[in-house]
């Protein structure tokens, strides 16, 4: 099952990605050429298989730790903003969203 | 002294140090002169040579007080993915140009606190998403083997730097094999370890599942003394693995029971799954990792034939996941809080708002070729109606490779076979099939799946001279008895000592 031209652009917005129409060819041949090479893992019978989000759950437990909810991080607001785009008194600026 | 400064590991450089034979401030003068003088490789993306003089003068009186480790006043210099105050950090992405973070990695940290000093930071493939390092956003690194061949990848600059003489050591990440890789295209010893080993705080996410940092050197030794101070558990990283401070150089010399002075690695059971040793596996390749094989058996091993049936799985498998998981990972470049925006985005005609219109102009603009596919793979694999046939998919066959191993693990103790089915390629060769280059990564990619550390060590050479890196695995955990192993196989050998001529 190859994709279109259509999924592409569908995908891209998804991903916020603008592509030009020479980009958005060449993705489509080199997605479809990637996919080619996925087609035989989905032959493989997997039902009844936990999937492996993280590595060590294969042999051990994982358990996802947890800290007091407290303020752990000093104030750095103006090293935190230095490389930021746009700023104006200590906010990030944005293009208008609300007319 | 200064011309045989070049020629020292940090262990051989840590004993000069202390016995003052050499300051501190000598050997990274000496080597930041070396750093100026071999700009044409493309290894780093930037310097500081005044900041890495205070601390080479901070390290020297360190000493002086009677206050220093093995590896105080040791220069080495960070993969541009690690997080730095001082210096800046790209990722060796356009996305990133000129950012500076507000904090450090915390191996950036622990190395620091350990007396390292930081040279600068080394090139690599954006986002760490590529083998040769032509993905760079910056530079082309050349391997200084044939400057005409690529270094590998992703870690490329610290892998090339090593092997140069312009550092004794370097920091890498491995996520599908970017420590092993580059270090086996440049004739160098590096460790991935086992997930959860090194703190992933402060290095720039790819696909967090797999993501691990690791030393890389001329020898297993100097990876055990820069492992040491690099790992260790981080209340900041979520996956950081809960275990006490490791002496993987105590382990490295710790003998195993019955060995003697000829045969130190008797009893060792050395793998081999016959799936890493495919008709396609370059001649010469297959020749000088069967030789390395050979002196193992002399030290004592026993090589046993084992099975991984699903090593070529393990392509697509990791091109789903590492995608999917970058594709999460990069949404955060919005060209809001840091880094690059478009300064010209806005189209009235279009149907999208001025917001949107900014996000997706600023991310084509600031990404490259072969992270954008990776976005859009990982994008799809996710999305809506797919996600069950690809990425669910991907993570239950992971679970059956990982099981793959422990299955071999009850017959070896460790696995050994090539790093890459080739030696380093010519720059350009792989450039316009990513799928190409996908394929040359299919003996790092089950171990990175698993999460299992693993390690390339110097075998030989092979056509044109370039060096072959013989691969090993280990178990969970098993970062001793790995470096142990090579430690063994280089104080047998000289292969690690080989530098590229005219250097």
């Amino acid at each position: 099952m190859a994709l279109t031209s259509d999924d592409v652009s569908r995908i891209a917005h998804l991903a916020r990605l603008e592509l030009k129409p020479d980009e958005q060819a060449a993705m489509l041949q080199q997605l479809n050429g990637f996919f080619s090479i996925v087609e035989r893992m989905s032959a493989v019978d997997t039902r009844g298989v936990e999937p492996l989000y993280t590595p060590l759950s294969a042999v051990q437990q994982v358990n996802l730790r947890l800290r007091d909810d407290m303020v752990t991080e000093a104030n750095q607001r103006e090293l935190n903003q230095r490389s930021a785009p746009a700023v104006e008194d200590g906010l990030f600026l944005v293009p208008q969203v609300i007319e | 002294m200064s011309a045989r400064l070049e020629a020292m590991g940090v262990a051989e450089l840590g004993r000069a140090l202390q016995d003052r034979q050499v300051s501190s401030v000598e050997v990274t003068q000496h080597l930041l002169a070396r750093i100026a003088s071999h700009e044409h490789l493309g290894a780093f993306l930037s310097t500081d040579a005044d900041a890495a003089l205070v601390q080479a003068r901070e390290a020297d009186a360190r000493r002086a007080r009677g206050d220093a480790g093995a590896l105080t006043g040791v220069p080495i210099a960070h993969k541009d993915i690690f997080v730095t105050r001082d210096l800046p950090t790209t990722a060796g992405s356009k996305m990133l140009a000129g950012y500076r973070s507000p904090f450090d990695a915390t191996i950036v940290t622990r190395l620091a606190d350990a007396g390292v000093v930081s040279l600068g930071k080394l090139n690599c493939d954006e986002f760490a998403m590529g083998s040769s390092n032509e993905n760079s956003a910056y530079q082309i690194v050349k391997n200084p083997w044939d400057a005409s061949r690529v270094p590998g990848g992703s870690s490329g600059g610290s892998a090339a730097a090593v092997a140069a003489r312009l550092l004794p050591a370097s920091t890498g990440t491995d996520t599908g094999g970017s420590i092993r890789q580059p270090a086996s295209f440049c004739g160098i010893t590096g460790i991935k370890p086992t997930y959860g080993v090194c703190s992933r705080y402060g290095m720039i996410a790819f696909a967090s599942s797999l993501d691990q940092a690791g030393p890389m050197a001329r020898s297993a030794e100097d990876c055990a003394l820069l492992l040491s101070a690099m790992s260790g558990f981080d209340e900041r990283d979520a996956t950081s693995a809960q275990r006490p401070p490791q002496d993987f150089h105590a382990q490295m010399l710790q003998a195993r029971p019955g060995a003697t002075a000829t045969q130190p690695l008797k009893g060792l059971r050395i793998g081999l799954p016959k799936e890493f040793f495919p008709d396609a596996l370059a001649q010469d390749v297959n020749g000088a990792v069967r030789a390395a094989l050979a002196e193992f058996e002399k030290l004592g091993a026993t090589l046993v034939d084992v099975s991984l049936p699903r090593t070529e799985l393990s392509i697509p498998v990791y091109y789903i996941i590492a995608p999917a998981e970058a594709s999460s990972n990069l949404s955060r470049f919005d060209g809001v809080r840091y880094g690059h925006r478009a300064k010209d985005f806005f189209d009235p005609a279009s149907k999208l708002s001025a917001l949107e219109q900014m996000y997706s102009r600023t991310r084509a603009e600031g990404f490259g070729a072969e992270v954008k596919r990776r976005i859009m793979i990982g994008t799809y694999v996710l999305s809506h109606g797919y996600y069950d046939a690809y990425y669910l998919q991907a993570q239950k066959l992971r679970r059956m490779i990982a099981d793959d191993f422990q299955a071999c693990f009850q017959a070896c103790d460790v696995i050994a076979g090539p790093v890459a089915p080739t030696v380093a390629w010519k720059l350009g060769d792989k450039g316009d099939d990513p799928v190409k280059a996908y394929l040359a990564d299919i003996f790092t990619l089950p171990g990175s799946l698993a999460g299992l550390p693993g390690m390339s060590i110097p075998a030989g050479f092979g056509e044109g001279g370039m060096p072959v890196g013989l691969q090993l695995l280990g178990n969970y955990f098993q970062e001793g008895q790995l470096l142990h192993a090579a430690h063994a196989f280089q104080q047998a050998t000289d292969w690690h000592q080989r530098a590229p001529s005219g250097t």
